[in-house]
């Protein structure tokens, strides 16, 4: 069965939701998204190799993941676990090395039906300041309206 | 330009609704101001705004000014979004082979 298309909306100022759904359980979904032996195989970009630099999963547990280049060129990402219900949701905090001091809030939730799952992952910005960071690193949230609606405007345009 | 200044300046709904209003044909301001009943000086200082951004072009035709759309700053975002896009697709998919993956692992148990 093929997955439904991942989805990006932009229901506020600040906030990013992406969708995608699975053919599986949540429980398997959960397994794959929060073990941290399964982490290196999804987390980053294919061209990245994923480094478990630690994963305390618990609530007030640190996690530290490193994305290496082949060029030796190494991106840092951690952060802290605020929230842990066990299969249906995880909420924590999320920075960037490239951007320092500014820490945003991603929270994963899973919900199963029929046999499948949808994970709605919501990542909230701290700050016009931190958006505007993003925006600059390449990652916009300024947009009222959704990506596919201005993707949907720029396919009409081409 | 940037895709950030793109996007800022569709952000708001009025200038959004211009854009998708000027993406059927080139219009005058007093036409733009009509369908989308607004005042003439407003739909003015969006234009300025999306001209700023390099979104609209003005092209004087006899008395009239014809706003038209320009079409590189909205290939930029195409471009961007399309990065985004693939970058969180990759990684999804990525994890659909652990979720399959595990799947079969539980069948054979």
């Amino acid at each position: 069965m093929i997955a439904e298309d991942l989805k990006v909306t932009l229901p506020s100022d600040t906030e990013i939701v992406m969708t995608r759904e699975f053919d599986a359980p949540r429980r398997i979904v959960w397994k794959a998204m929060n073990d941290p032996d399964l982490i290196p195989r999804w987390w980053g970009p294919r061209k990245y190799e994923t480094v478990v630099e630690y994963m305390d999963f618990r609530v007030g547990g640190k996690w530290r993941f490193l994305n290496v280049g082949a060029d030796g060129q190494t991106f840092g990402f951690s952060g802290e676990y605020l929230e842990i219900v066990e299969p249906e949701k995880v909420v924590q905090t999320m920075g960037f090395d490239g951007v320092p001091g500014e820490v945003g809030r991603n929270t994963v939730r899973l919900t199963e039906r029929d046999g499948r799952t949808l994970i709605t992952e919501t990542s909230v910005f701290s700050s016009k300041a931190a958006r505007d960071a993003m925006i600059a690193s390449g990652m916009e949230s300024g947009a009222r309206e959704t990506y596919e609606r201005l993707a949907e405007l720029i396919a009409t345009l081409k | 330009m940037n895709a950030a200044s793109t996007f800022s300046a569709l952000a708001e709904p009025n200038r959004y609704q211009i854009v998708e209003l000027l993406r059927q044909r080139p219009l005058p301001v007093g036409q733009i101001a009509d369908r989308l009943r607004l005042q003439q000086p407003q739909v003015s200082k969006h234009l300025r705004v999306l001209s700023d951004a390099g979104l609209v072009e003005m092209r004087p035709v006899a008395q009239q000014r014809i706003y038209a759309l320009r079409h590189e700053p909205l290939k930029e975002i195409d471009e961007w979004l399309e990065r985004y896009r693939r970058l969180w697709e990759e990684r999804m998919d990525r994890l659909e082979a652990v979720v399959d993956e595990l799947k079969r692992k539980e069948r054979k148990k």
